[in-house]
């Protein structure tokens, strides 16, 4: 068994009214894969968006329960979410790169966070795009506009600008979703790759994806944590029935 | 088969109502070019007015009208873009928002006329401004702030919202996020937004009647010393602008060729409107095509 | 690069309590809540400043509120001097309707054009235009109206050409602008398939617009009418051009008459400041401002109409 990078326990989230994540308890081994599976609307993208704290953006979402990451509630008030962030990196279901040249992207967060010298930041742009398999591609254009690569590539800036900022965590909301299956492919590769370095967390809807990258999985409905277990038996021999048919897909 | 008929003749009022909108707009422009055109000569653009003889120009009024228009887009940009965000982004979804939502509408309601004499009792008046650019670039800046307002919320709610959590999940403060990730996305939407609130402004007259006054000093446009009474630059000294030029020949114009200077100056004042309206939207086309060709 | 770090405060708790970050969302906060700030002040002391002003005749006793709402006569260097603002208020009110009045048809017309006859011939002509029209400063209207109606109007009736039906049709083009947008939106936002549906009825065009759609947007349409009475109401110049300024109660629509802005644009800077005759001009501004506030409720109530 591994260590613990961060676990939840009793973790709701509501809309309003609305109860999206009902009282759900995971723990997160270190530097292992978690893949989050479920039919839409079960509330995974939601779990995933309340580990660093982003369902602040949206008005009216609340959170109970406790989320600690190296002991501490990052909900607790004294939690400076800004630097909490920093640690947990973000990778989205659409690329979204900002409006920025391919090495600001990356030099952006690092500058920002007090990487002042510019040949640690070249080395940092380079280190990340090499860790993402972007360097051999986009070497000769760093500075011409990160919109000008296609999806896979962009996608893949974007988890080289999360890394650059020396994050322990990865959150993947559906990353491949958006791509066709070659750039799906790499996109997993790196998955494998990068959970040397990170604990990551990935919400999937293909449930082979899920299959092929994680170790461990949670199966959501309705904002019911139903089953999580480690991936392998998950697929092969789950214990809850709702598990079964939704695997076996005959829902979902 | 009334019914049919009864269509017909609907559709033709409505398509004749609209074709009478079009011939109003192409009528009034062809007017003002048609009668000002001819008067506008290098002569009539820089040299100063009139009173009594003929052969006028309108050169210090152009000039203040651009001046006092730089002047208020410089006090109106900031406020209005840090009003704007505060609105767009940090506004949260209570009773105080919902005032200050008010508090916006009901300032961009307010009559001009109603404006100027605000200017005339504050600016003037109590803050001893006399009447000046300054006083009335600050009366022009609270008649165009809440389009300023309203122009960056606008822009800054049309960002991703995937932008900004991208900026947030690099662990940059809320402020980082918004000034250097949202406002350059916002910035193309700001600037359309402010070009056209700026041909509002260079046409406005009834807010500066008694702010920035309705005659201009002997102007020196040899001495651009800021402080000196007889600089263009003096922003404490009053100053027509070409509005309230037009607006003064066509009430009190003494001068034999009034009608003809006021035609010219209409003209003028429209051009400029012209290319306000037409920059903006050219400028808007431009950065979209550049940002979406891109991609 | 170096290894992932474990705790998420590590590397917090050895920065100082008021890191880089926090200093800076602070000043940014501060500069934004400060230009929003300013901008409630504004607000409250055009009120205030305007009010105090505005109040002062009656405070001091000098004209009684009710002399000035219904007084006929408008005499301040007379002896007595009388302040009846009658004369203005009911040429303001004049203009203002039959500017709607006269605008409000074409605006629904070219809504109607944009969304339901020629979308396309709309959207790249009769709506950059009108934008157009909105963009054209008021003076400049002013103008035409003096060139233009004026002498049209005296060619064709009797009298100057001056009056309540130029100050009218000046004012109507001013604000065709604000109602055909508004007007043009509610066509815009009608529920998908309502057309469909009565056209499915073998109703005609007409039918549909005149039966389904005016019903419908109403309460919009009415929001765009009041915003351009009000537009019209505080106009000033382009209306103080042509509408003669002659301070009578308007019997005709060609005869010279005035408005609250009109009588304040010209009296304003003739008189002297603290004089009675002064005051009264600003007891008028009060007016207009309390006009602006009706007008602000009433569209945020015929909005809310709107919405349901």
């Amino acid at each position: 068994m591994s260590d613990t990078a961060f676990y939840t326990k009793d973790l709701s989230v509501f809309y309003g009214e609305k109860q999206a994540i009902k009282k759900v308890s995971i723990t997160f081994p270190e530097r292992q894969v978690v893949a989050f599976i479920g039919p839409s609307g079960c509330g995974k993208s939601t779990f995933l968006r309340s580990l660093n704290r982003m369902n602040d953006v949206i008005p009216g979402a609340r959170v109970e329960g406790e989320i600690r990451i190296g002991g501490r509630d990052i909900n607790d008030p004294s939690t400076d979410v800004v630097r909490l962030r920093q640690k947990i990196g973000m990778v989205w279901q659409k690329p979204n790169p900002f409006h920025k040249s391919i090495y600001e992207n990356i030099a952006f967060g690092p500058r920002y966070h007090g990487v002042k010298d510019k040949r640690n930041l070249d080395e940092i742009v380079e280190s990340s795009l090499r860790k993402t398999a972007l360097w051999d591609e986009v070497k000769d254009r760093l500075h011409g506009s990160a919109l000008a690569l296609s999806g896979g590539q962009q996608q893949r800036l974007c988890i080289a600008r999360s890394i650059a900022v020396q994050p322990s965590i990865l959150l993947m909301d559906e990353p491949a979703s958006a791509l066709d299956p070659v750039s799906t492919a790499k996109i997993e590769e790196l998955i494998a790759e990068l959970k040397r370095d990170y604990s990551i967390v990935i919400v999937t809807h293909n449930m082979y994806q899920a299959a092929r990258v994680s170790d461990k999985t949670a199966f959501f409905l309705m904002g019911d944590l139903i089953e999580y277990d480690e991936t392998q038996k998950m697929f092969t021999n789950p214990s809850n029935r709702a598990t079964d048919d939704y695997i076996s897909g005959r829902f979902g | 088969m009334k019914a049919r008929a009864a269509d017909r003749v609907a559709t033709g009022v409505i398509i004749g109502m609209a074709s009478l909108i079009m011939l109003v707009l192409v009528g009034l422009i062809a007017y003002l070019l048609f009668r000002g055109l001819s008067h506008i000569s290098w002569h009539f653009l820089t040299s100063p007015p009139q009173s009594i003889k003929a052969g006028g120009g309108i050169g210090p009024q152009l000039f203040n009208s651009l001046y006092l228009l730089i002047l208020t887009m410089l006090i109106t940009i900031p406020l209005g873009i840090g009003a704007g965000i505060y609105m767009s982004q940090y506004a949260k979804a209570n009773q105080l928002t919902a005032f200050i939502r008010l508090v916006v509408e009901v300032l961009s309601s307010f009559p001009s006329i109603v404006i100027g004499l605000f200017g005339l009792l504050v600016f003037v008046n109590l803050f001893h401004m006399k009447y000046s650019l300054a006083a009335g670039a600050l009366a022009l800046t609270v008649f165009n702030l809440p389009l300023m307002v309203r122009v960056t919320e606008q822009a800054l709610n049309g960002v991703p919202r995937e932008q900004k959590e991208a900026g947030l999940a690099l662990g940059l403060s809320r402020w980082k996020t918004i000034s250097s990730i949202m406002l350059p996305m916002a910035f193309p939407a700001i600037l359309t937004g402010t070009i056209l609130a700026a041909g509002r402004v260079f046409g406005e007259a009834a807010a500066l009647l008694f702010t920035a006054g309705m005659t201009t000093p002997r102007l020196d446009f040899g001495n651009w010393n800021p402080l000196d009474s007889h600089s263009p630059l003096n922003p404490f000294r009053p100053a027509e602008t070409l509005a309230v030029h037009i607006w003064k020949i066509n009430s009190e114009g003494r001068a034999p060729d009034a009608p003809e200077i006021a035609a010219g100056a209409s003209a003028v004042l429209i051009i400029v409107v012209l290319l306000f309206n037409f920059g903006a939207r050219w400028l808007g086309r431009a950065i979209y095509r550049k940002f979406t060709a891109t991609k | 690069m170096n290894a992932p770090v474990r705790s998420v405060e590590a590397a917090g708790d050895r920065v100082a309590r008021f890191p880089q970050h926090k200093r800076e969302e602070w000043i940014g906060r501060l500069y934004a809540y400060a230009c929003v700030a300013l901008l409630v002040v504004t607000i409250f002391s055009i009120v205030w400043f305007i009010a105090s002003k505005g109040l002062t005749p009656f405070v001091s006793g000098a004209i009684r509120f009710s002399d000035l709402l219904f007084g006929r006569v408008w005499k301040p260097e007379g002896e007595p001097a009388l302040f009846g603002a009658l004369p203005f208020l009911a040429g303001s009110a004049y203009v203002s309707f039959l500017a709607a009045a006269i605008a409000s048809p074409f605006g629904f017309c070219a809504a109607v054009f944009m969304t339901q006859i020629a979308p396309k011939l709309g959207r790249t002509v009769l709506q950059p235009a009108i934008e157009l029209l909105a963009g054209i400063p008021s003076v400049v209207y002013g103008f035409v109206g003096l060139s233009v109606i004026v002498p049209f109007l005296r060619e064709v009736f009797e009298g100057q050409g001056y009056g309540i039906l130029a100050g009218s049709l000046v004012l109507s083009i001013m604000i065709l602008p604000t109602i055909t947008s508004i007007a043009t939106d509610a066509l815009h936002t009608l529920p998908a398939g309502l057309k469909e549906g009565s056209f499915a009825l073998g109703a005609t065009r007409w039918q549909t617009i005149y039966r389904l759609i005016l019903p419908t947007t109403l309460p919009s349409l009415l929001t765009g009418i009041v915003l351009g009475i009000s537009r019209a109401f505080g106009e000033a110049l382009a209306v103080q051009m042509v509408i003669g300024n002659a301070p009578f109660v308007p019997t005709s629509l060609l005869q010279s008459a005035a408005t609250l802005t009109s009588i304040i644009t010209l009296e304003m800077g003739n008189t002297i400041g603290g004089s009675l005759h002064n005051n009264t001009l600003w007891s008028l501004a009060l007016i207009l401002l309390m006009m602006t506030f009706l007008f602000v409720f009433a569209v945020r109530f015929l909005e809310r109409r709107a919405k349901r």
